[in-house]
């Protein structure tokens, strides 16, 4: 399974849709994640990738881990995973 | 009803040993936050707390103590030997069968826990120590209270998170408030800065590498202490009868519960509780000077607080005084509203108001006078105390200065 596939299926099993509800556009919010599915989704994301995610819930937005859709998400993800097992 | 005073006061936490050095550091805005100093911190992505640095065990108990008192139990001890050496009172005959202790806790014995489990599943042994349970039961610390102190009336733990104390000291004071004791030892204590304790609030990242600056519209999280904070409240006619000092009066307090989400805020469930306990108290609100606030350092918590304070008090909200010493001590859990008592103290006794240190930007939702940095003199009459829990459990004190 790529990146993207396990993305959607940590997102979609969060927001309890189908992954086929789920597209890279998509942002958090449109899919009913709330602050707490928020965190839950970026430990489920951390156990996948067996990365670690610079995320505080306090300043999303400086946390260098760009939430704003699932393809920012997979973004940040392939870009962790690229410099963590380097 | 009766009036209740508060005739002694106790603490040991990040920024001091006593009361004294508590304020003189709240007084001077230092911060007691630090690199924390814990079996493998490395692994740890918060490095710092408002952890209690020099102190030593032994100096203060003996073997047969030490084997069982947790860290949490220690501190409350310290605390509580102050407080009542501050009172004068000893506990004998009907004093002793009436007077009892209600403290506040959140994690009970989280260092015993943590070595412990250490000990079963990192070590792999097959053998704890005999004393486990009594040391990390989270009425440990109310039940030493009581045998050191010979207090045999209604002595319990009460838990609710961040709000555990202001709970607990509530309770203490509707007894003799209401006349079923004379006296009631009242506060709490926290002490989960271990390994596993820490690790947990991690988990839920809302917790800051760098500091906690509460209200500053560049927070980032909140920043965990320890300690503990024990109070004498005694009824007035008593504690005049005895010629004690009093260090301030206790005039009500509200509770209530938002109903609505385990971690977020709610203004509602805060303004009700900050409105509720001026009722209860009798107070107008353009009475209010000062007001310790929960002031977390969250981005939730200070805007919603913020918001709070605004509802209930109008135009008065411009003119009245909070501050978060938080900024100072952290965050004790279930011990923080017993060490915020005494800033509400010293606000009322001594005219000097505790700051918010840290400040460095102003936040249009937090725009209120948050004694940004240095301690300020003020007259103060009136002072409340925040608590707002996980859990959406909330609890306010209101204090009056005693004339």
């Amino acid at each position: 399974m790529d990146t993207k596939d396990k993305v959607i299926e940590i997102i979609a099993e969060q927001a309890v849709l189908e992954p086929s509800d789920v597209t890279m556009d998509s942002t958090l919010e449109e899919l009913g994640i709330d602050s707490l599915g928020l965190v839950e989704s970026i430990f489920a994301i951390e156990e996948a990738f067996d990365i670690s995610v610079p995320f505080n819930a306090n300043a999303p937005e400086e946390s260098d881990f760009d939430i704003s859709s699932v393809a920012s998400i997979v973004a940040g993800i392939e870009k962790l995973v690229a410099e963590q097992k380097a | 009803m009766k009036r209740v005073v508060i005739t002694g006061a106790g603490t040991i936490n990040a920024l001091g040993a006593n009361v004294s050095d508590t304020l003189e550091a709240m007084r001077e805005g230092r911060s007691g936050i630090s690199e924390l100093d814990i079996r493998d911190v490395d692994r740890l992505a918060i490095k710092i707390g408002g952890q209690v640095k020099g102190y030593e065990p032994e100096e203060r108990f003996n073997r047969q103590q030490l084997a069982l008192y947790d860290r949490f139990t220690q501190f409350t001890l310290v605390a509580a030997r102050e407080a009542i050496a501050q009172s004068g009172l000893k506990f004998e005959g009907e004093l002793a069968a009436r007077a009892g202790v209600v403290l506040g806790n959140s994690g009970g014995g989280m260092t015993t826990l943590d070595e412990n489990y250490r000990s079963v599943y990192e070590e792999g042994k097959n053998r704890v120590h005999p004393f486990v349970v009594p040391k990390l039961m989270n009425n440990a610390a109310a039940s030493h209270v009581s045998m050191e102190f010979n207090l045999k009336g209604p002595s319990f733990t009460v838990s609710t998170a961040c709000a555990s104390s202001n709970h607990a000291m509530a309770q203490a004071f509707q007894m003799v408030h209401g006349g079923l004791t004379p006296v009631m030892i009242a506060g709490g204590s926290e002490s989960m800065l271990c390994f596993g304790g820490v690790k947990a609030w991690e988990g839920l990242r809302v917790m800051s590498k760098d500091g906690c600056r509460p209200f500053s519209a560049n927070r980032n999280g909140m920043v965990q202490g320890e300690g503990a904070g024990i109070f004498v409240f005694e009824e007035l006619e008593h504690a005049k009868a005895r010629g004690a000092e009093i260090l301030a009066e206790v005039a009500g307090f509200a509770m209530s519960s938002d109903a609505a989400d385990i971690v977020m805020p709610s203004k509602n469930g805060a303004s009700r509780a900050i409105s509720g306990a001026l009722r209860d108290a009798r107070i107008n609100a353009s009475d209010v000077g000062y007001i310790n606030a929960h002031g977390t350092g969250t981005a939730a918590n200070d805007k919603t607080e913020s918001a709070a304070v605004a509802d209930v008090f109008g135009a008065h909200a411009d003119r009245l005084m909070i501050s978060s010493t938080k900024s100072m001590h952290g965050h004790l859990i279930g011990g923080t509203g017993a060490v915020e008592l005494l800033a509400c103290i010293m606000a009322l006794r001594d005219g000097i108001v505790a700051p918010t240190i840290n400040y460095d930007e102003p936040d249009p939702e937090c725009a209120l006078d948050v004694v940004p940095n240095e301690a300020r003199e003020a007259k103060v009459d009136v002072a409340l105390s925040n608590a707002f829990a996980f859990g959406g459990l909330n609890a306010v004190l209101a204090l009056k200065r005693f004339a």
